[in-house]
């Protein structure tokens, strides 16, 4: 469904992608673990148009959007959950979402997505009138998530959707987006750094290291992988 | 520090406070005059300022080719109104299409603007878009004073003397008032374009995050050139009303007023469109004041002074947001 083939991306003169290959396939849930600084954050800004590609090319859907303006990709129904969540400190939650679903005209549909979202998250439903920059950290990455689910996406994209949460809301949090992929048949592309969570949430997974791929297999195989374990896992 | 702030603060605004009402008491009618040409002045500036805030608030640029889109208004409005004057065409129309002139030729050169002076620099470090936006105003002025003439020219008013105003004229003109009135009607619909509308929001948004404005699908240049062609029709509106209040007209006009508006932005908070409202308000009738009650040729400093204090005190303006507080 999306195909990442030999990307190159610089940041100046910082060669941050060294020629990433990789594939998502519509209705898994696939997940890119990697220490800090691999280039995980980067593979998906460069997917989605704000970082372009020197070199290399990405599909979606057999189209080619390598140098595709972000909104257009957008459009056809990439959407991302950026790393530190990104809401919009002075809009309320309501607003927030309305941003997300800013490519829509279907107002009914619209209004059923909201009411979607709030049965996910209910803290949220509490909140609609509520400036998102008052919301905790856990409040604001439920926010994260179900802005990018009012576009309807075919493929969400999360980066580090743990980074600083309580491990229960992480826990909460990993329960819903399985329930999204389930319930919707949404594909789920994770970057994380807590690579024991995301592994066992996905299908797929990828390891990348200094900007390169170095290892993919299935999620459960590459928990079970002596070199995974000793450098991600911990054990 | 801080204390010591309050205190000098609360003794200045105390004297001068008893020293005012002294003098209101004196002459009550002088001061209602000079307060509601102060609100006329405060609401022209608060057409222009509405631009530059708001433009600020995008793209953390100081347009400082604003001042010039709102002569362009003006220029645009008086060329219509002699022209369709020579062919004797009815004064209301005449009234119509100025406005509608001027506003569409002011948003043009807004928009044009924007594309050829700030969208390349977009990326530069912002020094280089605040000398591109130098550059274009000198740029600007000098064509209009090229195109047109560099003489100061009439301006008949557009709007006349309603008869049923007649009783209260003495104190406030026709043409103040509707200066205040549309500046009213401007900043309720501007109020409603920004808080309720899906351009509106996706404006709020833009400024707050312009990246994940992109990652939610908002086309980012677009939304830049729509804040520059609503700044560019309020400041347009605003030209062509005070040329109907002054008379006069030439292609200097727009540095001064510029200017004041730029300070009452900086006043209110600069990329808060409320506070730029207040802070031309303020300005508007502080000035007017001050110029009434001591010396009115000391206008223009006064307008200065003020910009320096506030500089100095609260950087932040009046409804400004603390940025400090961002990493």
């Amino acid at each position: 469904m999306l195909k990442l083939k030999d990307v190159h991306t610089y940041y100046g003169n910082i060669h941050a992608l060294k020629g990433i290959s990789l594939e998502v396939i519509e209705g898994e849930v696939i997940s890119l673990i990697g220490a800090n600084g691999a280039g995980k954050s980067t593979t998906l800004m460069t997917t989605c148009g704000i970082v372009p590609a020197k070199k290399g090319s990405i599909e979606f859907k057999g189209q080619d959007i390598t140098h595709m303006p972000s909104d257009e990709i957008v459009k056809l129904g990439i959407c991302q959950v950026p790393e530190g969540r990104r809401i919009f400190p002075y809009l309320t939650v309501a607003e927030n979402l309305d941003m997300g679903a800013f490519l829509r005209n279907d107002t009914d549909e619209i209004k059923k997505d909201m009411d979607y979202v709030y049965s996910l998250f209910p803290i949220l439903a509490e909140r609609r009138n509520q400036a998102g920059g008052t919301l905790s950290g856990g409040e604001q990455q439920m926010l994260a998530i179900s802005r990018a689910l009012m576009a309807r996406p075919k493929v969400l994209l999360l980066d580090e959707p743990s980074l600083g949460l309580a491990p229960i809301i992480v826990k909460q949090i990993f329960r819903i987006i399985k329930k999204i992929n389930e319930d919707q048949s949404t594909t789920i592309f994770i970057v994380e750094q807590n690579a024991n969570l995301a592994l066992k949430a996905a299908h797929r997974g990828y390891v990348m290291e200094n900007g390169i791929i170095t290892l993919t297999d299935t999620g459960a195989n590459l928990m079970a992988n002596e070199d995974v374990k000793k450098a991600y896992l911990g054990i | 520090m801080r204390l010591f702030n309050i205190i000098l603060g609360v003794a200045v605004v105390g004297v001068l406070g008893f020293l005012g009402i002294k003098e209101i008491i004196a002459d009550p009618v002088y001061f209602l005059e000079l307060f509601l040409g102060g609100l006329t002045r405060g609401s022209i500036y608060a057409l222009i300022a509405l631009g530059y805030t708001m433009v600020y608030g995008i793209i953390q640029l100081i347009n400082f080719a604003h001042g010039e889109i709102y002569m362009i208004g003006a220029m645009t409005a008086l060329i219509v109104a002699s022209v369709l004057g020579l062919w004797g065409w009815n004064s209301a129309v005449i009234v119509i299409l100025a406005f509608v002139f001027a506003i569409v030729y002011s948003c043009a050169y807004g928009f044009t603007v924007e594309k050829i002076a700030y969208k390349p620099l977009r990326t530069a470090p912002r020094l280089s878009a605040l000398i591109s936006a130098i550059g274009m105003s000198l740029f600007l002025q000098n064509y209009v004073m090229l195109a047109q003439t560099s003489e100061y020219m009439p301006f008949e008013s557009l709007i006349p003397d309603f008869e049923f105003w007649e009783p209260f004229s003495h104190i406030i003109t026709s043409v103040e008032m509707t200066i205040i009135v549309t500046t009213i009607i401007v900043m309720i619909l501007l109020g409603i374009l920004i808080k309720f509308t899906k351009i509106g929001k996706a404006m709020r948004a833009t400024a707050q995050d312009k990246i994940m404005a992109s990652l939610v699908g908002i086309n980012v240049n677009r939304v830049i050139s729509t804040t520059f062609v609503v700044g560019s029709a309020t400041a347009a509106i605003g030209g062509v009303l005070i040329a109907c209040h002054v008379g006069q007209i030439n292609f200097m006009i727009g540095f001064m007023a510029g200017l004041k508006a730029f300070i009452a932005a900086v006043l209110g908070g600069i990329g808060s469109i409320p506070g730029a409202v207040l802070g031309s308000l303020v300005l508007g009738i502080s000035e007017s004041l001050f110029t009434g009650y001591f010396w009115s040729e000391y206008e223009d400093v006064f307008a200065f002074t003020i910009l320096v204090i506030i500089l100095i005190f609260r950087p932040s303006g009046i409804l400004g947001r603390d940025t400090t507080s961002k990493v």
